[in-house]
């Protein structure tokens, strides 16, 4: 199983990101930005970091990358696509996810180890969960606060779309505390905070990040 | 030659965290006036001659696909001699 992990000028977590495929057991394919070929992967993961300087809005110049155009093709079809951190907020500026990602409530650089809480265990990158699930896994980001309009609020919530929140205090002001969503069909999910950098416990806070990598290489076996 | 001015704002209902940080520092330099501030984008663009009809429209394309993020923020597109 093939996934392929892009990187943009400024990405920082690609190497993580492909890591931590090849720790659930997958190959993990390096994908340019300025390549319009996905060197047939079964999947694709956005990771984070501050592509092209995070200028004009986070994720807004990465969006329009070539790769990115072959990319929307295929997670429209279904192929399962995973945004981290900034990949998120290239998911949202690509509207592939409803909403944006927009500064910190407190306007800080958060840095730290966040409990989480799994909520939709239906998706291509959430199966190994199990609903309910507390996870700690690392959230590093200076624009994480997840908005939308009321009633994109009340679309996600009522359709199950909100695939893990933060627990305990609001860390950036997102609403009802979202850290990471879906997509209707459930292939494409954005997620603020880094599994990716929680596969070992020598290595991360917890080994609970690795579930996201798992799941998706079930996903495709299915 | 005549420039084309972009202005993006967060949309009102947004919740603009550096306009409150200047907001809360102004007071601190001795001016009481400000109830409230909001921060945007202000991109000019600058074209030969005068701006025709079909150059203001594919700005306003541009700034719906590019400049702004219809999700978030508001934009408004206008000539600047």
């Amino acid at each position: 199983m093939k996934i392929g992990v892009v990187t943009f000028p400024g990405t920082l977590d690609d190497r993580d990101a492909a890591r931590a495929v090849r720790y659930a057991g997958g190959e993990a394919v390096a994908l340019w930005h300025d390549d319009a070929d996905l060197k047939g992967v079964d999947a694709v993961i956005l990771p984070g970091g501050f592509s092209y300087g995070d200028y004009l809005r986070c994720g807004a110049i990465s969006r329009f990358s070539p790769v990115m155009e072959p990319l929307i093709a295929a997670a429209k079809g279904g192929m399962p696509l995973l945004g981290i951190c900034n990949g998120f907020q290239v998911l949202a500026e690509a509207h592939l996810i409803p909403g944006a990602l927009t500064r910190n409530h407190e306007l800080h650089f958060l840095c730290r180890d966040q409990k989480l809480t799994i909520e939709n265990t239906d998706t291509a990158w959430t199966s190994s969960y199990s609903k309910g699930q507390e996870i700690l896994i690392p959230l590093k980001n200076g624009e994480g606060a997840y908005m939308c309009d009321d009633e994109t609020l009340a679309m996600l919530e009522g359709e199950g779309r909100i695939i893990a929140r933060y627990v305990g205090e609001n860390p950036n002001g997102s609403r009802n505390l979202i850290a990471g969503i879906t997509n209707e069909r459930g292939n494409i999910v954005g997620l603020m905070p880094h599994p990716e950098h929680a596969i070992d416990s020598l290595t991360g806070p917890s080994a609970d990040g690795l579930g996201f990598f798992t799941s998706v290489l079930k996903a495709m076996v299915k | 030659m005549a420039k084309i001015v972009v202005d993006v704002m967060l949309k009102p209902e947004i919740l603009d965290p550096q306009g409150k940080a200047v907001a809360a520092a102004l007071p601190r330099l001795g001016f009481t006036f400000a109830t409230d501030v909001r921060q945007g984008k202000r991109f000019e663009i600058t074209v030969d001659g005068e701006p025709t009809a079909a150059q203001l429209a594919e700005v306003e394309i541009a700034a719906e696909k590019l400049l702004s993020n219809p999700v978030i923020e508001n934009y408004v597109v206008r000539v600047e001699k």
